[in-house]
């Protein structure tokens, strides 16, 4: 598809015809104060210069860690025959086109990664596809909101903090309400969605819950009571939303067998290079009844009139380019080159890869719990994880900031990440997967050992922790 | 013809008075105009519904279209065979293709509504 873009003398004639003199006097009704100030740039510089430039910036990415985290973005070792399809140009018209039939090849890859993700996620529908899986949680939850009429949606604080920071901004203005349920404290559950709370909130008559975001596995690396949150959900007349990241279906139990109703999450670890500010992929998916309810292209395949399979948009009129203002959603786009490279990646791994792939990292994650054991550092919940979980290390802040000069990044600081947590002042959160080696953990374990015995020395010498460098 | 006893919104919805009940569906010319239906979403019981405002949804293969209260009131049931027999508006408007059923509010609300022959009328210019 070639792409033509407006000339000067296209736009002049464009303004012409609207008897205005410049781009500008379109936003006449934004009032000045709200328009984006003219872009200061630096002034031309020469290609090669440039060139020199943006690799010396590019030189202060650190790609020299063991890193261990995660967090919600995960890596994983893609093949290189996706980047290699991927590479095709045919590919690379960013959006669905509008008139989507005539392109059957892009439809086609857009009803594969339909296909796959439906097989994982044990789910009748799923829609390609969103910008990621905090934006298709939001929708998730806002589809509850359409499909029982209620405005009240209940948020496991075990769910991703900046996707429930996107939740309540979706929510904001909306009319609807979005209440965050607690985590249990203590105990052999300590850090899953506090289930007893949940049934109290849920029982409160008054104010009719439309749904409930659970995360699985949870923020923490936690395996949540799905079966149980999805009981109760229902039985309030609720639908639950589960959160799910894609690689740990192959192991873990699918949406569709606990009865969730919708699936949300981020696609990126489905061999998409983790990347800050994206772009990423989010997933959604739903129960045949609420088809009508998703956002989001939905492709079928059909026959044509001469009886050959064909693909085709289908239920486009949920749709903001039909709808407008009615539409299922008018903050959704088509992650189209995304949801091919998740798509290639799955097909290129099959199913038994992709459960080596999950099992390989939760065995690396049970390597690294008994390493950090060995140096005295211990997790921080009891429950089961699967290749995330925190640990508990004093004064976590400083002994992440001096790993870092150790060569390991060693997960996320807990503390920065939820801050209004109860508990988890002094953690780390760490993940694993199949790229994470033997050598990683022993460094990650010796480094952690030193630090930690040295700011044990300082303390015991009344000197601050990490001023040692 | 339609039929005599009904009232009628503009937008072609027609609502039927029984006591304090009022039964609402969309017309023949409605039906007509939409082509095959092939989805309609309802409020479910209980929701109040508004004059004139929008109650539920009705998808064609051709188009979606909204649909509007004749009169104010809470549903107090909605025709459940429309979820697997949508084609029920087009073949028996007026029937089996009914919609919602309300408890009416404002029964002044009802000298809003056009009669047959204002329908017709509507119709027959449109």
């Amino acid at each position: 598809m070639a792409y033509g873009p407006h000339t000067p003398a296209d736009r002049e004639q464009m303004l012409a015809a609207l008897g205005m003199d410049s781009v500008d006097d379109l936003f006449a009704d934004i009032p000045e104060r709200l328009r984006s100030s003219p872009l200061r740039l630096d002034p031309p510089e020469p290609e090669q210069l440039l060139m020199n430039r943006l690799a010396g910036l590019a030189g202060r990415n650190r790609v020299d860690l063991a890193s261990f985290l995660g967090a919600g973005a995960y890596r994983h070792f893609s093949p290189p025959l996706v980047d290699q399809i991927l590479l095709r140009g045919e590919w690379y018209t960013a959006y669905t086109p509008y008139q989507p039939e005539v392109s059957q090849g892009t439809l086609q890859s857009i009803y594969e990664y339909e296909s796959l993700i439906a097989e994982l996620l044990g789910l009748d529908v799923v829609s390609a596809s969103h910008y990621d899986g905090a934006a298709a949680t939001a929708e998730g939850a806002l589809m509850t909101c359409r499909a029982t009429q209620r405005g009240r949606v209940l948020v496991s604080r075990g769910v991703h903090p900046h996707y429930r920071d996107v939740l309540r901004t979706y929510f904001h203005g909306a009319g609807l309400h979005i209440e965050e349920i607690p985590l249990v404290g203590e105990g052999p559950t300590a850090g899953t969605t506090d289930l007893a709370e949940l049934e109290r909130r849920l029982g409160d008559t008054e104010h009719p819950v439309a749904g409930v975001v659970v995360a699985q596995p949870n923020f923490f690396g936690l395996l949540e009571p799905m079966a149980d949150a999805s009981n109760l959900a229902h039985a309030a007349g609720a639908q639950l939303v589960a959160v799910v990241e894609p690689v740990s279906l192959a192991v873990l139990a699918p949406p569709g067998a606990y009865g969730a109703d919708i699936a949300a999450g981020e696609g990126q670890a489905l061999g998409i290079p983790p990347q800050y500010g994206g772009p990423y992929l989010g997933i959604l998916a739903c129960t045949d009844p609420l088809v009508r309810q998703i956002p989001g292209r939905l492709v079928g395949m059909t026959t044509d009139v001469d009886g050959k399979r064909a693909y085709v948009m289908t239920l486009q009129a949920r749709e903001q380019h039909i709808r407008r203002e009615k539409a299922a959603s008018n903050i959704c786009t088509n992650q189209t080159l995304l949801a091919l490279a998740a798509s290639l990646w799955l097909a290129a791994l099959g199913p038994h890869g992709l459960r080596d792939v999950a099992a390989l990292g939760a065995a690396r994650a049970a390597e690294l719990e008994a390493a950090l054991a060995s140096v005295g550092v211990a997790r921080v919940h009891a429950g089961a994880y699967l290749n995330e979980f925190a640990v508990r290390v004093p004064d976590a802040a400083s002994v992440h900031n001096e790993l870092l000069g150790r060569g390991v990044l060693a997960g996320l600081v807990l503390a920065d990440a939820v801050p209004d947590e109860p508990g988890l002042a002094d953690a780390l959160l760490v993940c694993t997967t199949e790229v994470t080696t033997g050598d990683d953990i022993a460094t990650f374990a010796r480094e952690l050992g030193a630090v930690l015995a040295e700011s044990g020395a300082a303390a015991k010498a009344g000197q601050p922790v990490g001023a040692r460098a | 013809m339609v039929p005599s006893d009904l009232r009628y919104t503009k937008d072609h919805e027609w609502v039927r008075v029984e006591g304090e009940t009022a039964t609402i569906g969309v017309t023949d010319f409605a039906a007509g105009q939409l082509g095959d239906v092939v989805f309609v979403d309802l409020p479910v019981v209980g929701r109040s519904v508004d004059q004139f405002a929008t109650f539920g949804v009705v998808e064609s293969v051709k188009a979606v279209s909204d649909l509007y209260a004749p009169v104010s009131g809470e549903v107090v049931d909605v025709n459940g065979n429309l979820a697997t027999k949508p084609e029920l508006v087009n073949s028996d408007p007026f029937g089996e293709g009914w919609m919602i059923r309300v408890e009416i509010g404002d029964a002044a609300q009802l000298g809003e509504l056009l009669d047959a022959a204002a329908y017709e009328k509507l119709t027959a210019e449109a």
